[in-house]
C-alpha cells in the first residue's frame, strides 16, 4: 500500500513538473497576464484614482470587493477565536 | 494573574517606545497612497503595540486603556466603515464602491474622491485588523480568566 502511494505521489509531481514547461517565462511581456489588464492599471491609476501608488490602487479600488471580503474573513476570525476560547456567563 | 513581576527596565522602555510605534502604524495606514503599506500592515503594528503593551505590563494595565467591549466595537467598525462607504456610493448613484460618486457629497472632484475613499476604506481595514490582533491575543493570554471588563 505503502508503495501505491509513494508511485502515485511521484506521478502526480512529474506531471506537474511537466506542466510547469508551458507556463510563461518569469516577467515575460507577452504573457497572457501582462497583456490583458496590467497595461491599463499601469496607464490609468493615477489619472482615474489620484493614487500615485499602484499596488493600493488595485487592491482598494479596482479590487475593492477582494478586499472586503479579507477584512470580513480576518473579522470572522476573531469572532470565531473569542466564541472558542471565551467562557461566557461566569 | 501575575502582579509586579515585570523589569522596571522593560517597562520604562515599552512605556517610552510605544507612542512612537503607534504613530509609525498610524503613518503607515495613512502614507499607503504613496508608499508601501496601508491598513493591513498599519493595523498590524498599532496591534503589536497594544499586544507589547500586554507583554511588559500586565493585562489589567491593558484593560484601564481598552476595555474588551470597546475591541469588540473596533473589530465591527471597521468591517460597517468598509461597507459603509460601498453603500454610500450606491445610494449616490454609483456602483457598490465605486468611490468616484463620492464627489457629491465631498467639496472635491471625482478623482480626489476616488483618493479620499481608498483612504477611508483603509482607515475601516487598519481598525479591525487592530483589533482582531488584541482580541485573539488577549483571549489566548488571559486563560479565560478575564472578567468582563
Amino acid at each position: 500500500m505503502k508503495w501505491i502511494a509513494l508511485i502515485a505521489v511521484c506521478l502526480t509531481g512529474g506531471l506537474l513538473i511537466y506542466g510547469t514547461v508551458d507556463m510563461p517565462n518569469w516577467g515575460d511581456p507577452t504573457s497572457p497576464a501582462s497583456l490583458h489588464v496590467s497595461p491599463r492599471y499601469i496607464e490609468k491609476t493615477v489619472e482615474e484614482t489620484g493614487v500615485p501608488n499602484m499596488v493600493t490602487s488595485v487592491l482598494a479600488d479596482y479590487r475593492g470587493y477582494d478586499t472586503l471580503g479579507e477584512t470580513t474573513v480576518i473579522f470572522t476570525a476573531g469572532m470565531a477565536c473569542l466564541l472558542l476560547l471565551r467562557r461566557f456567563g461566569k | 494573574m501575575i502582579t509586579h513581576f515585570y523589569d522596571v527596565i522593560i517597562q520604562t522602555v515599552c512605556r517610552l517606545l510605544i507612542p512612537f510605534i503607534q504613530v509609525y502604524g498610524l503613518y503607515v495606514i495613512a502614507h499607503g497612497h504613496s508608499s508601501p503599506g496601508g491598513g493591513f500592515q498599519g493595523g498590524v503594528i498599532l496591534g503589536a503595540s497594544f499586544i507589547l503593551l500586554c507583554l511588559s505590563h500586565d493585562l489589567q494595565e491593558m484593560r484601564k486603556r481598552l476595555t474588551r467591549r470597546t475591541i469588540l466595537i473596533f473589530c465591527s467598525l471597521g468591517v460597517t466603515i468598509y461597507a459603509g462607504i460601498g453603500f454610500v456610493c450606491l445610494l449616490l448613484g454609483g456602483n457598490y464602491l465605486d468611490y468616484g460618486r463620492l464627489h457629491r457629497i465631498l467639496p472635491v472632484d471625482s478623482v480626489a474622491a476616488r483618493s479620499l475613499g481608498i483612504f477611508g476604506i483603509e482607515v475601516g481595514v487598519g481598525i479591525t485588523v487592530m483589533a482582531v490582533m488584541v482580541s485573539i491575543f488577549l483571549d489566548l493570554a488571559s486563560e479565560e480568566k478575564v472578567r468582563e471588563g
